[in-house]
């Protein structure tokens, strides 16, 4: 099938699938007039019941808390699959990391993105572990926490050498963490039905004032075990992906290493 | 029991209707530019914009953890992973 | 302002889909589905939002003030973390299939076997 023959079909294809879509939109209730009862009830219930003031948080770690597990699953999964997919083929050797940050004849970092790369690497540290702690009170939580927190150790790799980025994420490190995290979450759950309870029920104390940050028993602690486990699996991907473009060369007949 | 003062800060509506319009049209036009855009390089700096777009939309559609979420990814880490794969493409075909 | 945010929903569906069905580079391939993926977040928020309601975060405001729905912000929450490290994965396997074949264009990439 040529490439115009392709575009055409697709065409044809989107303007039968929009026309579906414009129809099926005359049934529904407009943009802003929210019908539907699940969000009134959760936002009415929520605060009194787990005691946590974001409710957004109390919907992914306790109401929807499998769900959540699932899409933490998720994550650790690909990180494992970017792991073994970019593993070295046979007829690729490893250089040394000293050897070719010596040889390279790239312009050095700026002074600038060193200087504010440097700045900005402690704050995003705290910011990234306030986040992932407070998921009960503000808008913040495992996921967002995690992430940044993971930018924070991009940001070392931005200011320096690969060298030191790694030197600050060792491998075997960055997996122990990233387990601890996935499987923490699990033995939350796990420790639930240790008790008699069903699994992921909220089993520690609520606490007295809504939206601190000791309150809202499990809440808390699974976001910390879901953010560590996020950032781990950012800084797992991103240290294989350098490894791939600045360490592996190709041996054989076919690539030439640069 | 209230922790913190309570301030009326709401917006009026006609304003956040007018806000809400303009990100649309915003979004829609950042990812028309981003397919249009064919050179990867170039198209990885367009992409970081249109996160931050993305992010600005969510926080008009009241959201904030999730514009949050966005900005982070978005804007940050996706770019960061594309720009590596695109190095390591590079290194190969020269 | 009913349908609005809806239509920009299906144009960046399609404007993404045209990109995948007529790219001539893996990695613009993965750019335009993270734009797809992007159109889903944006409808999902903009089914669960009311006019003039707050975020739903009762920390500053009393508990029975209107607020938007949160159980579709937990859902996009989580999809944007997640998706990213699925496109890492895809990366992933653009990065070996350049190694193996050498070239990075998919209509050539589906002539080539084995």
């Amino acid at each position: 099938m040529t490439p115009r023959v392709r575009r055409w079909v697709f065409l044809a294809g989107m303007a039968g699938l929009a026309a579906f879509y414009l129809w099926g939109l005359h049934g529904l209730p407009g943009f802003g007039r929210y019908p539907g009862p699940y969000g009134d009830v959760i936002n009415r219930i929520a605060v009194s019941q787990t005691n946590a003031t974001g409710v957004v948080s109390a919907v992914n770690f306790e109401y929807r808390g499998f769900d959540t597990l699932g899409e933490e699953f998720i994550l650790f999964a690909a990180a494992t699959g970017v792991a073994t997919v970019l593993r070295r083929l046979r007829g690729e050797r490893e250089g040394s990391a000293e050897d070719e940050a010596a040889g390279r004849d790239l312009p050095p970092t700026s002074d600038a993105v060193r200087q504010v790369a440097l700045i900005l690497t402690g704050p995003a540290l705290v910011i990234g572990w306030y986040l992932a702690s407070h998921a009960q009170t503000s808008p913040s939580g495992g996921f967002q926490g995690g992430v940044v927190l993971a930018t924070a150790f991009m940001l070392i790799y931005l200011a320096g050498q690969f060298l030191a980025f790694e030197r600050f994420s060792p491998a075997d490190v960055t997996d122990a963490v990233e387990a601890v995290g996935a499987g923490g979450f699990a033995a939350i759950g796990l420790a639930g039905v240790a008790m008699g309870l069903s699994f992921l029920t909220n089993f520690l104390g609520l606490g007295t004032i809504p939206g601190a940050v000791s309150s809202s028993g499990t809440i808390a602690l699974i976001s910390f075990f879901v953010g560590m486990e996020v950032a781990a699996a950012f800084v797992l991907i991103v240290s294989e992906m350098l490894d791939q473009a600045l360490l592996l060369r190709a041996a054989g007949p076919g690539g030439r290493s640069r | 029991m209230t922790l913190a003062v309570v301030t009326p800060y709401t917006v009026p509506a006609g304003l956040m209707d007018v806000l809400q319009a303009v990100l649309l049209v915003l979004v829609a036009l950042g990812a028309t530019a981003v397919v249009l855009t064919r050179a990867p390089v170039r198209q990885v700096i367009v992409l970081s914009v249109y996160g931050l777009l993305l992010a600005l939309l969510f926080l008009v559609f009241q959201a904030p953890d999730v514009s949050l979420s966005e900005l982070a990814v978005g804007a940050i880490v996706l770019p960061l992973l594309l720009l590596l794969g695109l190095a390591k493409v590079r290194s190969r075909e020269k | 302002m009913h349908i609005f945010p809806f239509i920009v929903v299906v144009w960046i569906l399609a404007v993404g889909l045209y990109g995948v069905v007529t790219s001539r580079h893996l990695m613009h391939l993965i750019m335009c589905l993270i734009v797809v993926q992007s159109s889903t977040y944006v409808l999902l928020l903009a089914v669960g939002y009311r006019t003039g309601a707050v975020a739903p975060y009762f920390f500053d405001v009393p508990v029975h003030t209107p607020a938007v729905d949160p159980v579709v912000q937990a859902l996009t929450l989580t999809d944007v973390v997640v998706e990213a490290a699925v496109t890492a994965l895809l990366l992933a396997f653009a990065i070996q299939a350049h190694k193996r074949f050498g070239t990075l264009d998919p209509q050539q990439l589906v002539q080539l076997k084995g």
